[in-house]
């Protein structure tokens, strides 16, 4: 199929959509949030100052919630608002709603909040002294293994043992528009609307410390302006703050972050340490893996466990290895809390797995692309979670397809001669394999459960009703296109419901890659409950699904056509929790990407010179929304690779602002050659696998390799900034 | 918030008296915004908006110099083909300057007065023996650009004075070099920059993000004068000691910034200085 126009594409280009700021809301009072100055302590006291008329404020505290004051999610460790306790800079504590925007930036200023600090942990890497420890008896919050066959063994009777330390840092999502939210009653509900991934995440959020039932909470997703998985958990808080000051103040209330306070107030991707210790035989094939992933969890849970969980599942790469012991840990620090991220745990153990394919294949003398040719998993071979592979992909193509549309091999001879030859610039070539899991994983699909409806309107047209949210990746035009094409109808007789909790079933979050692949496949099916509803026979298409419509609404004036559907499990998969074993994930998508890179050796400066990535993604729905999104997340990792630091004091970001956190301009990217490789899930819609996440994971690594290649020193930290390589470089050189 | 736009150069100046001490003049206002809304309310005192006044508006070639109008900007000079000729280091460095949103609206006066040690102008002005010629109430001065510093943000003016113009000699210059090494390739800061010039006044080495102003190394100038030998790029670090003074900041390191300074100093030098780099020609990098 030609890919179709997007649905929203000219509105965004127009300046005619309207993000939560832009929606004027009659009588709406504006709310901010006062927060913790210090990253740990108790609560003395709160000064108001007496530089404002407080009598025109509404103010809310920790004693204004209703319900619980935790914030729901996969525990409840987070306080919608701090009490007694501060765990973070940056904590809430305190609320203010006032008509003016100006007066409430005035007011922040005028409270102080008196913490009696105490010993905070903020550097997850080492054990926490005793004075800062939180949690159990060493602050991790989660703790998870895989095993396959016996590492330690396998380590002792290896011919050789080659072990790296790999670290990654954290990532600000930078989504164009920050996070918003606005709040107020009607009839008795509360209504949330704004900037979000997951509107029943929200919803979840929102009757847990409002003690209020579904019925009584509705949660609206506004046109949101990108999320990378930084709306995935964080618009619960704002929205619980922009309820809690709409409540007490009986009037709208909206909340709208300024960069400044998005960058420093908010989650961003988790920052990891990885260790591995492989063993291999002469000729590089993989003998036993073992692998340690800690990250740092910031102060509350929020999704750790299960950024971990994923970051370990795809610790060993696509290779297949008979002997596996994995070790992730999450620990809890007192950093701002970190949370969801395109890729989620992925890219951060990929960055470290691969780079350590490229240290063995240094240290036994191989080329990197033969080594991994070796290991690479072939049909019938088992992943670390010893799941079965076998999709008939063949991933040594993958990664040979790479290496000729890179035309690496020549480069890598033109650049050896160049680099023999300049005075200060050098040049080389890196590759990464990798591989991502769409969906939840193990049996969270089940849990989800999720459910889609596609309802015939009286005017003839259907339209899907799904919690799933349009956040910049095109799921409006996919999920147009695929019910048109399922039915053979026009793509203008399909509308998308707005994600409404009052009108639209929880699909499950807007998250994991699982957008195209597992909720387009509810389309699918829903529009195939939609044929039975009608009496239609299954393959009734086009002129006889709107004469059926316009049927059925001639008999039944007063009763709608709606198709329904719910996540069924594909046949043959089982995940053990316990022994975290089994098929981690219904299907993987397989990519391979080549970096050329040059190095300045004058500015310690890498610039990438080319990019290629080859994906084998199922099934491409719409190329042009396909390629953006490989195109975008290679400059997205780009920028985790090369430009990206948090400067961290005492728990806070200091450098959050966008003059001094350096995300890629255009001038900073090369091109990018995307390259699809099709073979059809079965379980996907039309074929199709997950595709969001995959190209965050290769291009650090790739990069990084590619440094070592034209340098001949280890980048194993990352962001690899010229700062850090001029140290790298200098300590070679010592 | 109060927005004052004068007609005329007294006008201004009147302005600036009436409204002292908070009043400020405006021209791109490219700086002024960059901390908006965060700083509103230190920004509460009445702006002076210049770029209605004609006197400052544009730039002109006399028989020696080049003048730049107060409210001349990037822009104005990148698309000046005499520019691009006869000084090409001004329409170099003005291209690395934010991108071109940034080129049409910011003023070479206002990248003086914004007095920031990384401001990408300056260095190429005071390369080339620019001047400032100021104007108050009462009374004008024409101070050279390497004397209009005092400190860091420290101005050789007088408060509620402003600048009228840039004088920059037609001095032609058989080697120029603009180096901005930035926190990326647009939209940058620089973290290390140099504006290297020279003609028969000798040599000029500029360098901004080193020292709490943009500054000159008479050191180093004084060593290419006379010919001194310098075989590495380290061996240009105990020259450049003797003026700058880099920090660690949010955006980058002391030793980053010394290090990488004298790499590409050396690095533009050695081609074209017979007496830096090694007999060989084979340099370190
Ligand atoms: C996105 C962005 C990117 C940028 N990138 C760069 C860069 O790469 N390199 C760089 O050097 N700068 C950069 N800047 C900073 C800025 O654009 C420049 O310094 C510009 O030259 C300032 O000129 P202006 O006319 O906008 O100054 P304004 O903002 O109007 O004024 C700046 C200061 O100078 C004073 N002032 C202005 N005119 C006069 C006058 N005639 N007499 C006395 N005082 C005066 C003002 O009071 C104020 O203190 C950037 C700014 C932005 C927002």
């Amino acid at each position: 199929m030609a890919a179709s126009t997007r649905i929203e594409g000219i509105d965004k280009l127009a300046g005619r959509e309207r993000y939560i700021d832009d929606l004027d809301i009659p009588g709406c009072w504006w709310g901010m949030t006062k927060r913790s100055p210090v990253p740990r302590g108790t609560i003395r006291e709160i000064r108001f100052g007496p530089g404002v008329d407080w009598s025109e404020f509404v103010v809310v505290d920790h004693r204004d919630i209703p319900g619980p004051n935790q914030v729901r999610l996969i525990e409840l460790d987070q306080p919608v608002l701090a009490s007694e306790y501060v765990r973070h800079v940056h904590e809430p504590v305190v609320l203010i709603a006032h008509p003016s925007r100006a007066m409430c930036r005035r007011a922040i200023r005028e409270i102080e909040i008196i913490v009696d600090p105490e010993p905070a942990a903020l550097d997850f890497r080492v054990p926490p002294a005793p004075e800062q420890i939180q949690h159990g008896p060493d602050n991790v919050l989660s703790h998870l293994t895989i095993t396959k066959g016996d590492a330690e063994r396998a380590l002792r009777d290896a011919p050789h043992i080659i072990e790296g330390v790999y670290e990654t840092g954290a990532q600000e999502h930078v989504y164009l528009e920050t996070q918003g939210m606005a709040a107020w009653e009607e009839d008795g509900t509360i209504v949330v609307k704004g900037s979000m991934q997951c509107p029943y995440y929200v919803l979840n959020a929102l009757t847990h410390a409002l003690a209020r039932d579904e019925k009584h909470v509705r949660v609206v997703q506004a046109p949101t302006g990108g999320g990378f998985g930084g709306k995935e958990d964080f618009p619960s808080v704002i929205a619980l703050h922009a309820a809690l000051l709409a409540l007490k103040a009986g009037r709208p209330v909206k909340i709208i972050y300024d960069r400044a306070e998005d960058m420093a107030c908010t989650t961003k991707r988790h920052p990891a340490l990885v260790r591995h210790r492989t063993g291999v035989d002469s000729d590089g094939r993989l003998l036993a893996q073992q692998i340690e992933m800690t990250i740092d969890g910031g102060a509350y849970v929020t999704l750790s466990p299960v950024v971990l969980s994923r970051g370990i599942i795809h610790a060993g790469g696509p290779y297949a290895c008979d002997n596996v012991s994995i070790v992730g840990r999450a620990v809890f620090t007192n950093a701002v809390p970190f949370g969801a991220f395109r890729g989620f745990g992925a890219p951060q153990s990929q960055f470290a797995g691969e780079r350590h394919m490229d240290r063995i294949a240094r240290t036994l003398g191989i080329d990197p692309a033969e080594l991994r040719r070796r290991n690479l998993i072939r049909d019938g071979q088992t992943t670390s979670t010893s799941q079965t592979i076998n999709d008939g992909t063949d991933r040594v193509a993958v990664l040979d397809t790479a290496i000729r549309l890179a035309d690496a091999e020549k480069n890598q001879q033109e650049d050896r001669a160049f680099n023999a030859s300049h005075p200060y610039l050098r040049r080389g070539t890196g590759i990464a394999c990798i591989y991502h899991g769409g969906g939840f994983t193990g049996s969270g699909e089940v849990h989800l459960a999720s459910r889609l409806h596609v309802a015939a309107l009286p005017d003839g047209r259907v339209e899907v009703r799904t919690a799933t949210t349009e956040i910049g990746q095109g799921m409006l035009t996919i999920f147009t296109d695929i019910a048109a094409d399922r039915l053979g109808l026009d793509r203008s007789r399909v509308t998308i419901a707005d994600a409404d909790t009052a009108r639209v079933p929880n699909s499950g979050p807007t998250v994991a890659s699982r957008t195209a692949m597992v909720v387009g496949k509810l389309v699918e099916d829903a529009c195939d409950d939609l044929r039975r509803t009608l009496g239609l026979d299954p393959v009734a298409r086009g002129g006889a699904v709107t004469d059926a419509i316009d049927n059925w609404y001639r008999t039944h004036p007063d009763r709608e056509p709606v198709g329904r559907a719910q996540y069924r499990q594909p046949p043959g998969i089982h995940w053990d929790d316990e022994t975290y074993r089994g098929d981690a994930y219904g299907t993987f998508a397989w990519a391979a990407y080549a970096a050329r890179v040059e190095v300045d050796l004058r500015t310690f400066q890498t610039r990438v010179l080319g990019f290629q990535t080859v994906q084998e993604i199922g099934k491409v729905l719409n190329e042009t929304l396909a390629r953006g999104q490989i195109a975008g997340g290679v400059v997205q990792a780009i920028g985790w690779a090369l430009l990206e630091e948090c400067v961290w004091r005492d728990g806070a970001m200091a450098n959050a602002q966008l003059t001094n956190y350096i995300i890629p301009t255009a001038a900073d990217v090369p091109p990018i050659g995307v390259h699809f490789l099709e073979n059809p899930y079965p379980h996907g819609a039309r074929g199709a696998k997950g595709i969001g996440e995959l190209p965050m994971d290769g291009p650090a690594p790739a990069i990084a390799n590619a440094v070592a290649d034209a340098l001949g020193v280890e980048p194993d930290t990352i962001p690899l900034t010229p700062e850090r390589l001029m140290e790298l470089m200098t300590h070679a050189r010592a | 918030m109060k927005i004052l736009t004068p007609n005329s150069i007294p006008e201004a100046l009147r302005m600036l008296k009436d409204g002292s001490p908070d009043a400020r003049p405006i021209a791109g206002a490219t700086d002024l915004l960059v901390h908006w809304p965060d700083q509103r309310t230190s920004h509460a005192g009445p702006f002076v908006d210049l770029s209605r006044i004609d006197a400052l508006r544009g730039h002109r070639w006399t028989e020696d110099e080049l003048v730049l109008g107060a409210l001349t900007t990037y822009w104005d000079i990148i698309t000046d083909p005499r520019a691009n000729d006869e000084l090409p280091i001004l329409p170099r460095a003005a291209r690395t300057v934010g991108a071109v949103q940034i080129q049409t609206r910011g003023t070479w006066a206002g990248n003086i007065a914004n007095a920031s040690p990384a401001a990408d102008g300056v260095p190429a002005l005071m390369a080339l023996d620019a001047e400032v010629e100021t104007a108050g109430e009462n009374d004008t001065a024409r101070v050279p650009l390497d004397a209009f510093y005092l400190g860091y943000k420290q101005l050789n003016m007088q408060p509620g004075w402003i600048i009228t113009a840039i004088h920059v000699p037609r001095r032609r210059c058989d080697f120029s070099s603009f180096i901005k090494v930035g926190t990326r390739n647009a939209q940058a800061i620089t973290k290390v920059g140099a504006a290297v010039t020279h003609s028969d006044a000798g040599w000029r080495v500029v360098a901004n993000s080193m020292a709490p102003t943009v500054r000159r190394c008479r050191a180093l100038e004084d060593a290419l004068d006379r010919g001194i030998s310098i075989a590495s790029p380290d061996a240009l670090i105990p020259l450049l000691e003797q003026d700058l003074a880099p920090i660690d900041d949010i955006r980058s390191t002391a030793a980053y910034r010394m290090n990488v300074l004298a790499r590409v100093l050396f690095h533009e030098l050695a081609p074209v200085c017979p007496f830096i780099g090694t007999t060989s020609g084979r340099n370190a990098p």
